[in-house]
């Protein structure tokens, strides 16, 4: 049975940094008002640029950090006055990793699991995620995928109810990527309450059952997918990509209430409430250029949009 | 790599969690393998080991120890002790910890079972065993030599050890938790040598020049060179030594817990 009480819960979170944060004038409020909720079974995916406060808020999710307002409920209880009980429950995979460099990773996992009274057997973790192929290699001499591997390892091996990912696909070769999200999805599958942070929206629109944007230290939008991305206006928001010669010039009267660019030389995107018409538009300029573009994509608003809309800014 | 997660559970389970292993576990797990860990390291062992050797040698086969005692070996070897408690629990536990905190080491141990207090216990316990091991080494070294301790000073000195440790663990911890490692890195060894030369530690306190010996025998270095020695050659518990030594490791912990920086 999945329990009907949230893994993870906050509200109105607020976070000052400075010197002496109650004190100093310096001090940056870099958390104003987050709201994240996090159920079991599900994967919740924080969605954010650099800066906009993700790692942040997991820190004060995972005890820390402690927060300067608001609360957090992590399994019902305050994450910055944890029992080890608590902390046996949740599993941290942190963004740079907490790898200590001179230590052979079988070394450290099997430490870590000696933390647990009954964690997941060592060898058969380390075979799935490969890490047995360099078990005796210092942490040092790792590729940031395989480091990724290993700190992914660590935050599982104790059979965690919760567990918090900061960017897991961070430096991850195409083969990784696909084995930490297939161990994701199980692990969704398994009814744990899986937390995970990304600034790249094609890992959030692959894995998240529930999506949060921060921006500038708040929640700004929140839903599924499918809901963040549905057309919500009458002509709903499209893009249109076509591939051509470079340099062309698109006739300022052609597309007014649209959006368009030469991303790269011979690259065009059009954004906007795109309709027949418009297209048809477009096709008529190809032909008085005397040019047909060698590929041309539809697709319909991308959560990129949905974060360009509320941000004013891109992802990258 | 295999293609099904190992222990997974059907979905759909009870949440029951992960439990965590015993706290006097914890902490003892992370001893050994912090203690495993500064074993290993080859620069440590010099520090550990190979420069308390050479110094022993090095204090027996030169007359600077002659005008403190008849043995050369009896007042030698109780500083030689001293200086090792100086170079695991400050100097090598600090430069070590200096560096976990950088590469967030100590931050994602503490979301573990262990915790913050698991950790500094842990570390405490690796200074204990290196310490023993050492106390093996130097001390075996030294009897070879003709090291002859008094028995009756044992105790005393066993006790000057631990409170010693105590106050440069607390002082290794205060200066790699506030400062970036590689300062913590020059301010534990500039410290590490100055007081080996001139804090009290192989020469006594009252050695050295008379407007520097009061101040000096303030020093946690002093403390606990001229409490071993007084222990060992002349079988006494020096009062003043465990006084300032049980200062140092007070307010040198409140210092701290006060002022240690996680991240």
């Amino acid at each position: 049975m999945l329990t009907a009480t949230p893994a993870l819960e906050i509200e109105g979170l607020i976070k000052d940094f400075g010197p002496i944060a109650s004190l100093d004038g310096r001090m940056v409020r870099v958390l104003d008002g987050v709201r994240l909720r996090a159920d079991h079974g599900k994967v919740t995916v924080l969605l954010g640029a650099n800066g906009a406060g993700k790692t942040t808020t997991l820190e004060c999710a995972q005890g820390l950090q402690r927060a300067d307002g608001g609360s957090v409920r992590l399994l019902g209880e305050d994450p910055a006055k944890a029992s080890p009980h608590l902390r046996a429950r949740v599993g941290v995979m942190l963004q740079a990793g907490g790898l200590p460099p001179s230590v052979r990773p079988l070394v450290l996992l099997r430490h870590v699991a000696s933390m647990y009274s009954s964690p997941l057997p060592v060898d058969a973790l380390a075979g799935r995620l490969g890490i047995d192929e360099f078990g005796a290699v210092p942490i040092r001499r790792l590729s940031g995928g395989q480091k990724q591997r290993l700190a992914l390892a660590c935050a599982l091996v104790g059979r965690p109810d919760v567990v918090f990912l900061d960017e897991p696909s961070a430096g991850l070769d195409p083969q990784s990527r696909t084995i930490v999200f297939e161990l994701i999805r199980e692990l969704r599958a398994d009814g744990l309450a899986v937390i995970l942070t990304t600034h790249l929206l094609d890992d959030a629109q692959r894995l998240a059952d529930y999506v949060y944007i921060v921006e500038g230290g708040r929640t700004v939008a929140e839903g599924t997918v499918a809901e963040l991305t549905a057309d919500t206006s009458a002509e709903g928001l499209r893009e249109l990509r076509f591939e051509t010669v470079p340099g062309l010039d698109l006739p300022p009267g052609l597309l007014p209430h649209l959006f368009h660019t030469e991303d790269e030389p011979g690259r065009y995107l059009v954004r906007g409430p795109l309709t027949a018409l418009d297209v048809a538009r477009l096709a008529e300029w190809w032909d008085a250029c005397g040019v047909l573009p060698t590929a041309i994509s539809l697709a319909p608003r991308s959560l990129e949009d949905v974060f360009l809309d509320i941000s004013g800014r891109s992802l990258r | 790599m295999s293609t099904r997660a190992p222990g997974a559970r059907a979905s759909g389970r009870t949440l029951d969690g992960g439990t965590a292993a015993s706290l006097p576990a914890r902490v003892l797990r992370h001893g050994a393998y912090e203690a495993a860990a500064m074993l290993r390291n080859g620069e440590q062992l010099v520090l550990a080991i190979v420069l308390p050797l050479l110094a022993l040698a090095a204090l027996v086969l030169t007359p600077l120890l002659d005008a403190y005692g008849a043995s050369r070996i009896d007042v030698a070897a109780p500083g030689v002790l001293a200086l090792c408690t100086m170079s695991t629990a400050f100097t090598g536990q600090g430069i070590a910890t200096g560096f976990d905190r950088r590469y967030g080491v100590l931050r994602f141990l503490s979301t573990t079972p262990l915790g913050r207090s698991g950790l500094i216990l842990g570390k405490a316990v690796a200074v204990a065993v290196v310490l023993a091991v050492q106390l093996v080494v130097i001390g075996g070294a030294a009897l070879l030599m003709g090291w002859e301790p008094r028995v009756d000073g044992l105790l005393p000195a066993a006790l000057l050890l631990l409170v010693g440790s105590a106050a440069f663990t607390a002082l290794g911890l205060l200066v790699a938790g506030t400062l970036r490692p590689e300062a913590t890195l020059a301010v534990t060894n500039l410290v590490w040598i100055l007081l080996a030369a001139a804090g009290g530690v192989i020469i006594p306190a009252a050695g050295l020049p008379a407007v520097a010996a009061p101040v000096v025998a303030l020093l946690p270095s002093a403390a606990l060179g001229d409490g071993l020695r007084s222990a060992l050659v002349d079988g006494t518990l020096d009062p003043v030594a465990c006084l300032v030594l049980l200062a140092w490791s007070a307010l040198s912990t409140l210092a701290a817990v006060r002022w240690f920086k996680w991240s």
